[in-house]
């Protein structure tokens, strides 16, 4: 029987190797996949990593990469701050889909008005949405002891069938002839959220995505909060000592994690997505997840780590298209970076023993930070 | 816009200026190449499984001629508006968006692309280069919903409605007006499922109906829980949805409803050819080949069968009309006088019920 036995001092060159590796092998394995698929394995990742970035249509799928990563990022950097004191927010995707519902509902209220208050006014709208969202598991467990994974969680599914609700009812498009979905908010120029500079894809949520990673680390190397949180994942007990009330920690993890995916809602639902519809949600809430982790939770990491993952669902797309590879291969593909990932930290925070081969005392493997 | 080299710089590289540069232009003998673009995974055994069962028969009737090529489960939204600008770009000509709600991706990316030919599913908006299409599911409606009229035996029948939109609140009273039709006791219940495939909760509400005293289950959603429901609970019919499903014959499937879009993609895709291509609003049926009913069981009296496939055959040729008055409106108002027929239009904004449905459409 295979044994984790914790290393004494986790080496920390390895640490941050592991993302880099985790590419690697989910290339090689993906590749393998692909050619047992009857695909050209080089040809086949070419097309997901380098063609988006310098293909015959890069000047087109270029700007699409920062359209698809900022929700990304920006959610993943709120992520980042309760992952970090061990507070797991799983629901960012309710909180993505809530912020897009309320924000979405302040500006339709005022519709067919003009104003250039509006769009300001949805983009707090959405913030508070998400915020408030989350604070629904935070107050939860602040006051019952509840358990916020499972919270945060089905509040997700709240959220989607709050989502068909409004999209079938109170937010409707009544000129929509009975179908599901709103008015398009990105043909109203009161709250459309469109390109800023022309060709760059730069909308409104990609500048946000890009402020969140300063003001993260800003506030992870600099401010007092960002040494609570960090002190609260590594030493809870002397985080406790320390004077950080678990309490308000919780609280204010939740309220920047729902408050950014929130603003993301908003972004997307204004520019992109154009409308609040049955399938609004697709799932950024839980990518980010993975992002969060594969940027090994600091702001520059998710940087890096959502431009990646936005390059294998656009370069994942073309794959399908050019080259008629299953969708599911794709989605195969991007789940083998999270498990590999996951897989290399264990390795570099424990080594494996066989059962029996020593008689040296093996410590209890606790769960690392990451591998929960 | 004046297009010279000034003003493409100055536009960057939005896809008007790929419009211009980037999409290559079909030599005389390449094959023509046709895009889909799919809401679910083909497998998913229901609505994207017909449509690329049409584009096979399509690749297969035009051979070397055409270049199909499609993307699956795409979403509805920023990424669909995406996924059809790249096939654009790869040097689609035609592209078909199979789900409603592409319906102002294709829009938006149809207004960029001028020269390249737009064909939207289940959608109202049209363009000089966008064409809609559509099947009337309601006409297949009329006919299982005269098998299931005189199928009950418990005088109640269910219908697993997905969401409350036009075309499923056109199957609910169409299948009602005509199991009404031969079975004046015969009552309905509707359980909304909001969703167009999901076992668990298709499931759920096919089970919820049976302890109802349902005996006889229409679906507008596409798994096949329900049918694996009926068996479970004995005595219980079903028709299949939007495939066959003939696993689950000679019961408790009796019957079903088949989406059939190859005859429409091979009549387009040959305009494309022919240069005869226009923009139009299609809404086929029975008569057009678009809507089949699957064999009827022999768990279905002769019969019964008979007067079902009569039914068919009268829609197909267009001397009978689902929805002829005299027909009210579930509030007891006239909506159709006698001999009159509801307008397409009136069809495609439905959002009442008959006269003897009760329950509300949720709003």
């Amino acid at each position: 029987m295979i044994i984790l036995e914790k290393r004494p001092n986790p080496s920390r060159a390895w640490a941050l190797a592991t993302p880099v590796l985790a590419v690697l092998a989910t290339m090689i394995v993906g590749g393998l996949l692909f050619a047992m698929l009857g695909k050209d394995p080089v040809l086949t990742i070419r097309t997901i990593f380098w063609d988006p970035l310098f293909g015959p249509f890069g000047s087109y799928t270029r700007p699409q990469l920062l359209i698809k990563a900022g929700p990304l990022i920006l959610i993943a950097t709120g992520l980042s701050f309760g992952f970090r004191a061990g507070i797991w927010n799983i629901g960012a995707e309710g909180q993505y889909i809530l912020g897009a519902l309320t924000g979405a509902a302040a500006g339709l209220a005022l519709y067919p008005s003009e104003s250039r208050l509006i769009f300001p006014l949805m983009v707090a709208a959405g913030a508070l949405g998400g915020m408030a969202w989350a604070l629904i598991p935070a107050l939860l467990k602040v006051r019952f002891g509840t358990n916020e994974i499972l919270v945060s969680l089905m509040l997700v599914y709240v959220a989607t069938n709050l989502l068909a609700y409004a999209a079938l009812g109170p937010l409707q498009n009544p000129e929509g002839m009975g179908f599901p979905g709103s008015r398009n908010l990105s043909q109203w120029p009161s709250s459309a959220n469109l390109e800023l500079l022309t060709g760059t894809g730069l909308h409104w949520g990609v500048v946000a995505a890009g402020v969140a990673v300063v003001g993260a680390y800003v506030l992870l190397a600099r401010h007092a909060f960002g040494f609570a949180v960090r002190l609260a994942g590594q030493a809870p007990r002397a985080a406790a000592f320390a004077g950080v009330s678990p309490s308000r920690l919780v609280l204010a993890c939740m309220a920047i994690s729902g408050g950014l995916a929130g603003l993301a809602g908003v972004f997307e639902v204004t520019g992109p997505a154009g409308q609040i519809g049955i399938d609004f949600g697709v799932g950024y809430g839980f990518t980010a997840i993975i992002v969060a982790f594969l940027g090994r939770l600091h702001p520059l990491g998710i940087l890096l780590a959502g431009l990646l993952m936005a390059l294998t669902y656009i370069g994942g797309e073309m794959a399908q298209t050019q080259l008629g590879l299953p969708g599911a291969a794709v989605q195969l593909f991007q789940g083998m970076l999270l498990f590999f990932l996951l897989a290399m930290d264990v390795l570099t925070q424990f080594r494996l023993r066989w059962k029996g081969a020593s008689p040296v005392i093996v410590a209890t493997a606790k769960p690392v930070e990451g591998a929960r | 816009m004046k297009l010279n080299r000034r003003t493409l710089l100055a536009s960057g590289a939005t896809a008007a200026t790929l419009a211009v540069l980037g999409v290559p232009v079909r030599a005389q003998d390449a094959p023509l190449k046709v895009g889909f673009i799919y809401v679910g995974p083909v497998g998913d055994g229901g609505w994207t499984f017909q449509h690329d069962q049409g584009r096979l028969a399509a690749q297969e009737h035009f051979g070397d001629a055409i270049e199909t090529i499609f993307q699956e489960s795409v979403p509805e939204g920023a990424d669909a508006e995406r996924a059809i600008t790249q096939m654009v770009l790869s040097g689609c000509q035609l592209i078909f968006t199979t789900s409603f709600g592409f319906m102002d991706p294709t829009a938006n990316v149809a207004a960029q692309f001028p020269d390249v030919k737009f064909e939207h599913a289940t959608g109202y908006k049209t363009a000089p280069n966008l064409a809609t299409y559509d099947a009337r599911f309601y006409e297949g409606r009329a006919v299982i919903g005269t098998i299931a009229g005189r199928m009950t035996q418990t005088n109640k029948i269910g219908y697993i409605g997905s969401f409350p939109i036009p075309e499923v609140i056109q199957g609910i009273n169409s299948s009602f007006i005509h199991a009404r039709k031969v079975n004046p006791d015969v009552e309905m219940v509707v359980i909304w499922a909001y969703t167009w495939f999901d076992p668990a909760k298709e499931a759920d509400a096919a089970k919820a109906m049976i302890e109802q005293g349902v005996d006889v289950i229409l679906q507008h959603t596409d798994s096949t829980a329900p049918q694996a429901a009926a068996q479970e609970a004995g005595n219980v019919f079903t028709f299949g949805q939007a495939s066959d499903m003939a696993a689950f014959k000679p019961t408790p499937r009796i019957s079903s409803i088949i989406d059939n879009w190859g005859p429409y993609y091979i009549q387009r895709i040959q305009a494309a050819l022919d240069g005869t291509w226009e923009s139009q609003s299609f809404w086929g049926g029975i008569g057009e080949g678009e809507v089949l009913i699957g064999e009827i069981t022999e768990a279905v009296p002769a019969e019964v069968k008979a007067e079902a496939e009569a039914l068919a055959a009268a829609i197909g040729d267009k001397s009978y009309h689902p929805f002829t008055g005299p027909l009210n409106r579930q509030d007891g108002t006239p909506w159709l006088a006698e001999g009159q027929v509801a307008t397409d239009e009136e069809l495609k904004g439905l959002n009442f019920y008959v006269e003897g449905i009760t329950g509300e459409i949720p709003a």
